[in-house]
């Protein structure tokens, strides 16, 4: 670990202009639930630290448009726990509350929780080589330890997932994140705020360089309340998802009149099931159909050995969650 | 006396939720420095060189010690200790430099500067069945005999209706203690005074004299209060050995403690596991013979071979018979005890094997146990101290409702949910080692007991007050305790389950001889003391078997969705002798069961064999049961007496609930399923494309 600076900022325009010196190495502090420990790994050595914690961004508020803008510094567990996004957007609050520990979750931000690095181990091993932490050093997690790791949208490069939940929810609510930079106010869709790794994965974002988000808005959706959050883990608190899948539905009769599906734990951003939701759109509401529609999106996979169970698991994950959502079994 | 038995609070468990409770890393000498390990970051290699000037040169820096200048130890035969000795690397993680700076943010971030130069070799450090290095030791752990053979083992599998012969493994299990290994050493006057997060802290003693070659008189080791160890702070681990090297060398007092991802390459840990076990029945379910071939592992610098087999020697009664132990020296950390060594893997392996027996034989698992029951020892013809399985299965299989149980495996279906039940046998070992106590009686009408036993989370404290005040015949309340000091009398270690057996039997009999000496008289204004010593009582116990027993019971709900395993109720049923704090001992007993289900369900130490470390090295990613896992553990033990123990009369009860546990719930998931699992932890992984769709 070494040491850093620290600054408190007292405005978004003031952390967003301590971000643009490019001569010093900076981050922003929110939370500090995965940078404090990626300092600690000297897997990050920033020379300063901006706490962005007290800039009034911890609200929720209803947008115009019917929807929400969550501000950045909002906690995950207060998010969770709001009583709004517990009615209206129920796949988030499960999302949230999937995620992490109480304490972790009382501590950790909305705009952190979308900046979170991949938890691979050899990301998180100084000692070891990492494409991702240090360009062109290698991928060993390919041929090692990848139980855990991505098989959609993975590259020869580096297969680390982004590890959270929230965003996935986020992604079939087609979330807006809103940044700043020194240019002034700007937005990003959720679908392009995390980019596959290619053959640089040393970025995680499309955010650009001197950017901070300010919040996150989602928009309204009108079968929002049929919606849901499973995760598949290891231990049922405190780990990340082997799998998770993020659901709405809007079912007609026996039909699916429109869906919405991501999948977590499998890819480098919050997968969008574009595929499987084409396919369901105007399909039967059965578990037939629901499995052949993720069957579909899989078969993009390139699983190792280790992680090639993922693909029976999303498929079961999606087909189980469409059927709750649908009302059973048909 | 009612003292004994008795659900009395820990007497020190107040001081220890308000904080009161001083732990080795809490002490702060006076000018006092900070000492961080840097850990090799290859596997198999030479050091070439280290830049140590560069670091030196930091302010706050005081002083980098490596190989080439470090003190010479004399080894106290545990390669482990002997640290900073050589430039070879044993192993990724092993301890190549120690830095020494005035804060501990200077030491990390120094230590994390220092640039160590390697010439590399290609690591061997993945466990698996034929590897060309396995040998046979000359013994196992705890002494046992490395192979046993009785009959004609291949005979009984040629001659037999049924064989089962299947092979099972256990992954890399790491203690964790909630409290990492620390030190706190101080040298003043040519003496060494140490705060040590110890399970034993008279050991301890002994081996810091013969490593740095001054007389044990003039070693003191403060162990007051232990943040737990389950094994692994049983012998003295290289933070002490580095902590005290260093404070000799800077004349200053040294803090070291290791950061949870340090536990995972400097603490010990249970080796990976591979059992071959083969069962040779006939057709009434009696076992001709019975087989046992466990392989582990060790590193290259220290033999440490898991006794794995020993408990397939005393289970069930076979007239062939055979177990042997192979071990390999691989480019790993060296493994070490971890609660029940030998027992716990090799206890799930045999009772798994089994559990497949009976459905072979389509005779309920409970009854082929019982039908396989032993009069005397099954190897040795010894006689039994005691011995109560049957009861614990019985009693066990009332309570959990075994009864009527459809024995078919993959058919009960509640919703998504798939569920199975499981049954599994416990044993571990009742043993005694030597240790002393001194008892004081005072003018005010209270008692001193003073042993150096260790409390690492246990209630001995409260126990050893509470045998002290039956054979004094007083209220608890007017014993005061002192131990965790290695200037009291001796004690034996925190560790075999037999802590509370042989500082008890040595309080008791102090006790006792201080009765006889007060001989209902006044006491004197200096208080009248009396010692005991149990070595020679223990070298005249009659040579019996002393074993505790226990049946786990588990049941298990397997998500269809996702192949997650949902513990749903676990009971253990024991029988461990007299039970001397019903609050301490549930305890225990639930805390083995969960290390347990933990085994069976998620811990799992990835080893990365290109580099020859231990990946998963922190708690996020190397899963511990949580809160949210485990059930509510219902938790029963036999009113059992046994005079051929010690005179307290407990057969210890630290390890016997980690003991089977493993087994019961990997039995339970295959009653649910139908599939079998052979390799643990039992994830969604082995489970997922197996399953019916609901």
């Amino acid at each position: 670990m070494r040491p850093f600076a620290y600054e408190r900022a007292s405005s978004v325009e003031e952390a967003v202009g301590l971000l643009d010196r490019a001569d010093v190495p900076t981050r922003l502090l929110a939370g500090g639930t995965n940078l404090v420990d990626l300092l600690k790994l000297d897997v990050e050595a920033p020379r300063l630290l901006v706490d962005v914690n007290h800039l009034g961004l911890d609200r929720i508020e209803r947008t115009d448009a019917g929807g929400l803008l969550i501000g950045a510094t909002v906690r995950n567990s207060d998010l969770a726990a709001d009583p709004t996004v517990r009615a209206e957007y129920p796949v988030l609050a499960r999302a949230l509350l999937s995620a992490a520990s109480g304490q972790i979750r009382n501590q950790a931000t909305t705009g952190g929780n979308l900046m979170q690095r991949t938890r691979c181990v050899y990301f998180m091993d100084a000692g070891k080589p990492c494409n991702k932490r240090d360009p062109g050093s290698g991928c060993p997690a390919i041929e090692g330890a990848s139980r855990e790791l991505g098989l959609l949208g993975t590259s020869s490069s580096c297969i680390a997932t982004h590890p959270g939940d929230m965003g996935v929810a986020l992604a079939v609510l087609d979330a807006v994140v809103h940044y700043r930079t020194a240019d002034g106010p700007a937005v990003l869709p959720i679908g392009d705020f995390h980019r596959l790794p290619g053959d640089d994965p040393s970025r995680d974002t499309n955010l650009p360089a001197g950017a901070m988000i300010t919040g996150v808005e989602v928009p309204p959706l009108t079968f929002a309340a049929t919606s849901t959050y499973r995760k598949a883990r290891d231990r049922r608190s405190y780990a990340f998802a082997l799998a998770s899948v993020a659901a709405a539905i809007d079912v007609d009769g026996d039909e699916v009149r429109d869906v919405r599906l991501a999948f977590g734990g499998v890819s480098p951003r919050p997968w969008r099931a574009r595929i499987a939701e084409e396919l369901l759109r105007g399909a039967p509401a059965t578990a037939d159909s629901f499995r052949a529609a993720a069957q579909a999106e899989l078969e993009s996979a390139t699983p190792t050995d280790e992680n090639r169970f993922k693909i029976d698991l999303v498929t079961r994950l999606v087909t189980g969650t469409l059927l709750e959502l649908t009302g059973g079994v048909r | 006396m009612t003292a004994l038995g008795a659900p009395l609070r820990r007497i020190e468990g107040r001081e220890k939720v308000t904080g009161g409770a001083r732990y080795s890393f809490e002490h702060t000498p006076e000018a006092c420095v900070y000492a961080w390990p840097v850990q090799a970051t290859e596997g198999f290699a030479r050091i070439t060189a280290i830049h140590v000037d560069p670091v030196l040169a930091m302010p706050g820096v005081v002083d980098v010690i490596t190989a080439d200048d470090a003190e010479r130890l004399t080894d106290a035969d545990d390669g482990e200790l002997m640290v900073l000795q050589s430039p070879v690397v044993a192993y990724r993680g092993q301890v190549v430099a120690l830095v020494v700076a005035e804060s501990l943010e200077t030491a990390r971030e120094a230590a994390s500067r220092l640039r160590v130069e390697y010439r590399t070799g290609e690591v061997d450090s993945v466990l698996e069945t034929g590897h060309p290095k396995l040998y046979a030791p000359e013994e196992v752990n705890a002494g046992f005999p490395t192979d046993t053979a009785v009959g004609d083992i291949d005979q009984a599998v040629a001659e037999a209706d049924l064989v089962v012969d299947r092979t099972y493994s256990t992954a890399a299990l790491f203690n964790n203690p909630m409290e990492p290994h620390a030190t706190v050493a101080t040298w003043a006057d040519g003496a060494l005074h140490v705060f040590e997060s110890s399970q034993g802290s008279s050991a301890t003693v002994e081996i810091l004299a013969t490593l740095f070659g001054i007389p044990a008189d003039d070693i003191t080791v403060d162990s007051q209060h232990v943040g737990g160890g389950f094994g692994s702070k049983g012998s003295p681990r290289p933070n002490v050995v580095l902590a005290v090297m260093a404070a000799r060398r800077v004349g200053r007092p040294v803090k070291l403690a290791y950061t949870r991802q340090m536990m995972f390459a400097l603490a010990g840990y249970r080796t990976p596991t591979i059992s071959r076990i083969r069962l040779a029945a006939n057709r009434d379910g009696r076992l001709l013979g019975l087989a046992h071939d466990a392989i582990s592992q060790t590193s290259t610098i220290e033999e440490f071979t898991e006794q794995t087999a020993e408990a397939s020697r005393h289970m069930y009664a076979a007239a062939h018979r055979s177990t042997t132990h192979r071990v390999a020296a691989l480019d790993v950390p060296t493994p070490r005890w971890m609660r029940a060594p030998g027992e716990c893997p090799g206890m799930y392996a045999l009772e798994s094997a089994i559990d497949e027996l009976a459905h072979s034989l389509a005779i309920d698992p409970v009854e082929l146990r019982v039908l396989n029951e032993p009069a005397s020892d099954p190897e040795t013809g010894k006689e039994f101290s005691s011995r109560h399985l049957v009861d614990c299965l019985r009693r066990g299989a009332d309570a959990f409702g075994w009864a009527g149980r459809d024995p078919a495996p993959g058919v009960r279906r509640e919703g998504r949910w798939l569920v199975g039940t499981g049954v599994a046998s416990a044993l571990y070992p009742a043993m005694v080692m030597p240790s002393s106590a001194r008892v004081t009686a005072h003018r005010d009408g209270r008692y001193l007991v003073e042993i150096n036993a260790t409390d690492i989370g246990t209630g001995a404290r409260t126990v050893l007050a509470q045998i002290a005040a039956d054979r004094l015949d007083v209220d608890t309340d007017r014993i005061d305790i002192r131990i965790g000091d290695s200037s009291l009398p001796a004690g034996s270690i925190a560790g075999g389950s037999a802590g509370t057996a042989s500082w008890g039997w040595a309080v008791a009999k102090a006790s006792l001889a201080l009765v006889e000496k007060l001989d209902g008289g006044d006491v004197p204004a200096d208080g009248l003391a009396a010692e005991a010593d149990i070595a020679d009582d223990i070298e005249a116990m009659a040579d019996v078997d002393r074993h505790a027993y226990g049946a786990q019971f588990a049941e298990v709900r397997v998500d269809l969705d996702s192949g997650e395993i949902v513990l749903s109720r676990m009971l253990g049923v024991f029988a461990a002798g007299r039970i001397l704090n019903s609050r301490t001992a549930r305890s225990q007993f639930i805390g083995g069961m969960t290390m347990g289900a933990s085994m069976a369900l998620h811990e799992h130490g990835v080893m990365d064999g290109v580099r020859g470390d231990y990946a998963n090295h922190d708690l996020a990613t190397y899963h511990v049961a949580a809160c949210a896992d485990i059930p509510d553990i219902h938790v029963e033990w036999l009113d059992e007496h046994d005079d051929q123990l010690n005179p307290v009369g407990g057969k210890g009860i630290g390890e016997i609930g980690n003991v089977g546990a493993a087994a019961a719930i990997a039995n339970a998931v295959w009653h649910a399923t139908g599939i079998r699992v052979r390799d643990l932890p039992i994830q969604p992984d082995s489970l997922v494309a197996g399953l019916p769709f609901r």
